[in-house]
């Protein structure tokens, strides 16, 4: 990252479940460790997510779902952010993803998954060393 | 062409990746930054821009959402730059303000924006700034500001607005507050929002007798009104007022206020880039340190310092 640039984080909550601890404890983690953190809300769609990481000029986009429906709207926020050209903004996904669909989700372009019981240090450290020199 | 000239072109045509990659620019006080803005600036003042603050929980964003619904309804394109607190302590920042204004994040007539103080004194106020007229020469009718109502550097970001709205709600302190935080003077419009609480008239009456205290010569009678953002209640008449408010001021009073504003950038801009220019010199002959340590040893006190180098800087200058 160029110094003085603040690492802008997206966290958002795609579908229908209405748990939003996972996501505001990394959200808060973020923010600790320096970073602009973007908090959306539950329910939002694709496009809204998209939509906001376009607006926000994110760097990093977290994505949190529980409710299981993951291989039906990760597909359509990948593709959309293709469609804008966002795809310098790295992804990372949390919450419940079992692990026999990890791989499916990576090819998408989730560069990674954190479940439960992931320290936010974890996290962290993984968002400071993956995110992406963006111009 | 230049990657500002093809930035400045892409905002010019409201081409949103190009508006929030401009802003990020700003944001980070780059010196492409200042150049992309000269590029902008004959392009802006076109816009109407107003500012939304008051104290943490009387429902700025929520509000906020509402009287960007109603300049829609109108046909009206809007920006929105809500402003939020860099924690001290770790430098990030929690931008929560989207929260309340979901809906609107799709809508391509609006264009949102949540920025972090950063913690750089007046520094925040320039960038809120450039951001205003990054959307304003994108081509929105209007432009809202949002931020919380605290301190100098809050009432300075909002006096990039043409009209201020401040907000308050019933039950978040006496009036006595709101006069500590010194918002009370910069407004153009009061509402009291969360109206539909039993003491929301007290609450009214409160500022009303505050107001009746400001002797304001402009000739604007600062109203009162009464909101309910969460269901949009008396949000049509806020709207109204805010056009009034507009029409009022005419062009002579117009003048006068954008005159004030040039001022204060200008003077701004000047601070900043004299002290950037001062200490990097000072740093480059080795001085700092020497300044420094001398102060540390109480043989000279920091004004004095900064009045020596000040003549220093100015006999340089000369030669």
């Amino acid at each position: 990252m160029k110094s003085g640039r603040k690492i802008r984080v997206l966290i958002a909550k795609p579908g229908l479940d209405s748990h939003d601890r996972g996501a505001k404890v990394v959200a808060r983690a973020l923010r600790d460790a320096g970073m602009e953190v973007i908090y959306t809300g539950l329910r939002q769609t694709p496009e809204q997510i998209v939509e906001t990481a376009l607006q926000e000029d994110v760097d990093v986009i977290g994505l949190s779902i529980l409710s299981g429906a993951h291989k039906a709207l990760f597909p359509r926020i990948m593709d959309l952010l293709k469609k804008q050209k966002l795809t310098d903004i790295m992804v990372f996904a949390g919450g419940i993803i079992p692990e026999e669909d990890f791989s499916e989700m990576k090819k998408l372009g989730v560069k990674e998954i954190f479940g439960p019981g992931t320290t936010t240090e974890t996290i962290i450290q993984y968002v400071l060393k993956n995110v992406h020199d963006r111009t | 062409m230049t990657k500002n000239e093809e930035l400045a072109k892409g905002v010019l045509s409201g081409d949103r990746r190009n508006i929030a990659k401009a802003i990020t620019l700003a944001e980070d006080n780059t010196p492409e930054a200042q150049d992309l803005i000269s590029l902008i600036y004959p392009h802006t003042g076109k816009a109407y821009i107003v500012g939304l603050t008051g104290p943490g929980g009387a429902g700025k964003s929520t509000l906020a959402e509402k009287i960007v619904r109603e300049y829609r309804r109108k046909g009206k394109t809007v920006g929105v730059v809500a402003v939020d607190p860099t924690s001290p302590f770790s430098g990030g920042a929690f931008l929560g303000d989207r929260i309340r204004m979901q809906e609107l994040s799709t809508d391509q007539g609006v264009f949102i924006r949540s920025m972090a103080t950063r913690n750089y004194a007046g520094g925040i106020a320039r960038a809120t700034k450039d951001a205003v007229k990054i959307l304003d020469a994108s081509g929105k009718d209007l432009v809202l500001v949002e931020t919380v109502g605290a301190g100098q550097s809050e009432v300075e970001i909002i006096k990039v607005a043409q009209t201020i709205v401040v907000i308050h709600a019933p039950g978040l302190g006496d009036e006595i507050q709101a006069i500590k935080a010194g918002i009370m003077e910069i407004a153009d419009i009061f509402v009291v929002n969360k109206a539909d609480r039993e003491n929301a008239n007290k609450t009214v009456m409160d500022i009303q007798s505050i107001l009746q205290l400001n002797n304001k010569e402009s000739g604007w009678k600062v109203p009162v009104l009464k909101t309910v953002a969460l269901t949009g209640e008396g949000v049509p008449e806020l709207v109204d007022k805010l056009e009034e408010h507009r029409r009022f001021l005419d062009k002579k009073l117009e003048h006068e206020r954008s005159r004030e504003r040039a001022e204060t950038e200008l003077v701004e801009a000047i601070k900043e880039k004299v002290v950037a220019a001062i200490v990097e010199d000072l740093r480059k002959e080795g001085k700092w340190d020497e300044f420094l340590q001398k102060i540390l040893r109480k043989e000279i006190d920091p004004a004095s310092a900064a009045e020596r180098l000040l003549k220093k800087a100015r006999t340089d200058a000369k030669t």
